[in-house]
């Protein structure tokens, strides 16, 4: 078994792509993804990634290019953030249409205006719709295995999509911790070469991306519906299949303290651990209070969801983006759709938080619960509210 | 230059290649003078090919799902990133090939847009591709609008075409401005080979094409693709509208290999640009004053040509003379 190091989460993800052996990254540098491309590009000039490295004038054609080299058959990997992001969105609908396993890290970070470089989530929520799988990672070492696995997954014959791993800009993305780091010999264990099924090649010509008249493109939408939902066995499998090479276990759900839990605290991403301080304090003030998140975003792991949710009577969703004008935050509006009309639906209250890297504290876990609970009793509550605003 | 083109052997009108990369069947108008100018370059080009294509004309009459009149293998992403995918397609396989999961192999490597594709949406992905020096050829196809979208101006118009974003009227002679010089852009990023082409000249084209095809790093092909449809002139007249322009210096012929511009069809004695403006319904609301602005335009940029041409010594290349 390898031994733990000491090392930025940023350089681990690159570490995992190299261990992974990456044939082309192309990338476009944005804060707090950086220190990903920047490794990734040093790996390649010292020759210990034999891989091409496309120093692209844009994110859009990062995407492009990540297209470009998977049709070709080539494994490829990319990293981005925020407004980069944003700028990917015409083609990330395309790539899964294009049946390309790219796999892209995002550091999540908050979209302008006004500009900020700092964590949140609003980046990612507003590509939840693009049909990719998205996977959301705690600590480093979750990170690293992620990219382990989303390649894994992506590159599935009954998948052949692309994967976002998502990490906290800067709160993950940033600081050291110990990383269990696989080599490129043990990853080939767990992740065999690459086989495309269908590639651009002159021996054997095909079309991609012809025109969908009105007669066949909701047949082709409804296939990538199918497609993605139907990942979820083979994200699940990869799961059980990385627990035994290398010993530990992801589910596309983690709970924390759920047993006897009467009230549940929702959250995605790295937060979750001063989360669960919250929640280690409410239950020695005698508070009953469980904790969830959302390993597996898309496709969105409902089965497991309502399971976890069963015998819950109240949950406060937090929120790190907001939809403006909507109905609450992203995750908060589909998991109260995912829980209607199911048997002793708990009551749900949804709260934002977090936005544009401001701080989240155990108070502030404990404020939304006890909120929640305060209008669960109550019989109603606003639909959902922002918490830590400054007023003056 | 390089060693590609040392030994080149010509095209003549009796050793045209037989192959054929575009089948017939597609869905263009009649007459479209664009898509007889992509099926020509890439005859050229022979079979060890990939193409990547913007959205467009071109994609749209190729590719209707389950048809597809692509004999290669042909791959659209979006409007703006032919030069990007194609840039991929390049890196892909070269780390394929360099990792020996492919066989060593070179295979031409195709982007092509229209002129909006390229000197409008596409301008920065393709100055990318051209500057990181990916060894692929760009053909952009200039049927100077955006037709499949129903002939909206594009910066490649010329100067008072009528298009339905431009269109004449109490304060409007049409098109506005000067078409956006997009071969000198494409020069300035020092790449190795650029030509300009015309259907008409379709030896010159093929050669041009070939060339392209050969020479290592990045190529860049600017052709002259009419459209009766958007240019209001009769489907019939489509090579003889871009002989005219040849002959008028509406689109001069012309090479740059290593910087060194080839003019590679000399006018002598250029036909007045009224002979050509005349045949389409773009240009009929324009006045004499404003086609005598064009035709004083037309000869000051022919001469700038020629002028650069003349300070680039040509090595072995001599231009045929059209009278
Ligand atoms: C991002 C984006 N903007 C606009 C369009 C609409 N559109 C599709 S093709 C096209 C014009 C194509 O013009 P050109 O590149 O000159 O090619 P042509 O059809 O003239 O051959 C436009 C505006 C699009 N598909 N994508
Ligand atoms: S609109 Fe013009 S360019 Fe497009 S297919 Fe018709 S003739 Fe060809
Ligand atoms: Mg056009």
């Amino acid at each position: 078994m390898p031994k733990r190091v000491g090392i930025e989460v940023s350089l681990a993800a690159s570490e995992a792509a190299c261990a992974a052996d990456t044939d082309v990254v192309a990338a476009y540098p944005i804060t707090p993804q950086t220190h990903i491309v920047e490794h990734l590009s040093e790996l390649v000039a010292d020759g210990k990634l034999d891989a091409e490295f496309v120093p692209v004038e844009s994110e859009h054609s990062a995407m492009s290019v990540c297209v470009g080299s998977s049709a070709a058959g080539a494994r490829t990997f990319t990293a981005t953030s925020s407004q980069g992001l944003a700028l990917m969105h015409e083609i990330l609908f395309i790539a899964p249409a294009l049946r390309t396993p790219i796999v892209m890290v995002v550091a999540n970070r908050a979209l302008s205006g006004p500009i900020s470089i700092w964590n949140d989530h609003s980046d990612i929520m507003a590509e939840r719709d693009v049909g990719w799988i998205q996977t959301f990672a705690e600590n480093g070492q979750e990170v690293f295995d992620l990219i382990i696995h989303a390649f894994r997954v992506a590159e599935d014959p009954e998948v052949l999509l692309p994967i976002m791993v998502n990490l906290d800009g800067f709160t993950l993305s940033h600081v050291i911790e110990p990383i269990e780091m696989l080599s490129a010999s043990e990853v080939k264990r767990y992740l065999k070469p690459y086989k495309p099924q269908m590639v651009l090649d002159p021996k054997k010509p095909v079309t991609m991306g012809p025109v969908g008249m009105p007669e066949v493109y909701t047949e082709a939408k409804r296939q990538i519906e199918a497609l993605l939902q139907g990942s979820k066995k083979v994200v699940v499998k990869a799961w059980k299949e990385f627990a035994k090479h290398y010993g530990r276990t992801y589910k596309p759900i983690e709970t924390y303290r759920m047993k006897g839990a009467e009230v549940v605290l929702l959250t995605m991403g790295s937060v979750s651990e001063t989360a669960m301080t919250a929640v280690d304090r409410m239950w020695d003030k005698g508070m009953r209070v469980g904790l969830l998140r959302f390993r597996l975003w898309r496709p969105f792991p409902l089965q497991e969801f309502r399971r976890a949710m069963r015998g819950v009577k109240v949950l406060a969703v937090m929120d790190r983006a907001i939809s403006y004008g909507g109905l609450g935050g992203p995750v908060f509006t589909e998991v109260r759709s995912a829980l209607y009309g199911t048997f002793e639906q708990p009551q749900v209250f949804g709260f934002v938080a977090g936005l544009g890297g401001r701080d989240i504290t155990v108070d502030m876990f404990e404020e939304m619960v006890k909120k929640a609970i305060r209008y669960a009793k109550r019989g109603k509550g606003p639909t959902y509210e922002m918490i830590g605003v400054r007023e003056r | 230059m390089d060693a590609a083109l040392k030994n080149f052997k010509k095209f003549t009108p009796k050793s045209l290649p037989k192959v054929e990369n575009l089948a017939q069947g597609h869905r263009a108008c009649q007459g479209c003078g664009e898509v007889l100018a992509l099926r020509m370059a890439l005859k050229a080009m022979g079979k060890n090919m990939i193409v990547a294509s913007a959205t467009g004309c071109m994609e749209i009459i190729t590719s209707p799902y389950p048809q597809t009149a692509w004999e290669v293998p042909w791959i659209h992403v979006a409007f703006e990133n032919a030069a990007a995918v194609a840039s991929g397609i390049e890196a892909g396989r070269k780390a394929l090939m360099r990792k020996g999961r492919i066989p060593k192999q070179r295979t031409t490597i195709v982007a092509m847009a229209g002129d909006g594709g390229t000197a409008d949406i596409g301008l920065q992905a393709l100055s990318g591709a051209l500057e990181r020096g990916h060894d692929f050829v760009y053909i952009c196809l200039d049927n100077e609008a955006y037709m499949n979208t129903g002939v909206q101006r594009s910066s490649s118009t010329p100067y008072g075409a009528m298009t339905t974003t431009s269109p004449p009227g109490k304060l409007s002679m049409g098109q506005n401005t000067w078409k956006k010089n997009m071969p000198a852009i494409a020069a300035a990023h020092a790449i190795p080979y650029l030509a300009t082409a015309s259907p008409a000249y379709y030896t010159d084209l093929m050669n041009k094409a070939k060339k392209a095809a050969l020479i290592k790093g990045p190529a860049y092909l600017h052709v002259y693709s009419p459209c009766p449809t958007g240019w209001r002139l009769a489907p019939e007249l489509a090579v003889d509208i871009s002989r005219l322009a040849v002959q008028t210096n509406v689109f001069p012929l012309y090479e740059v290999v290593d910087g060194q511009y080839i003019l590679t069809k000399k006018i002598k004695k250029r036909k007045p640009v009224e002979d050509y403006l005349k045949l389409q319904g773009r240009f009929r609301h324009l006045d004499k004053k404003m086609i005598q602005e064009i035709q004083e335009r037309i000869d000051r940029d022919y001469e700038a040509l020629v002028q650069k041409a003349a300070l680039s010594e040509v090595k072995g290349e001599s231009a045929e003379t059209e009278e």
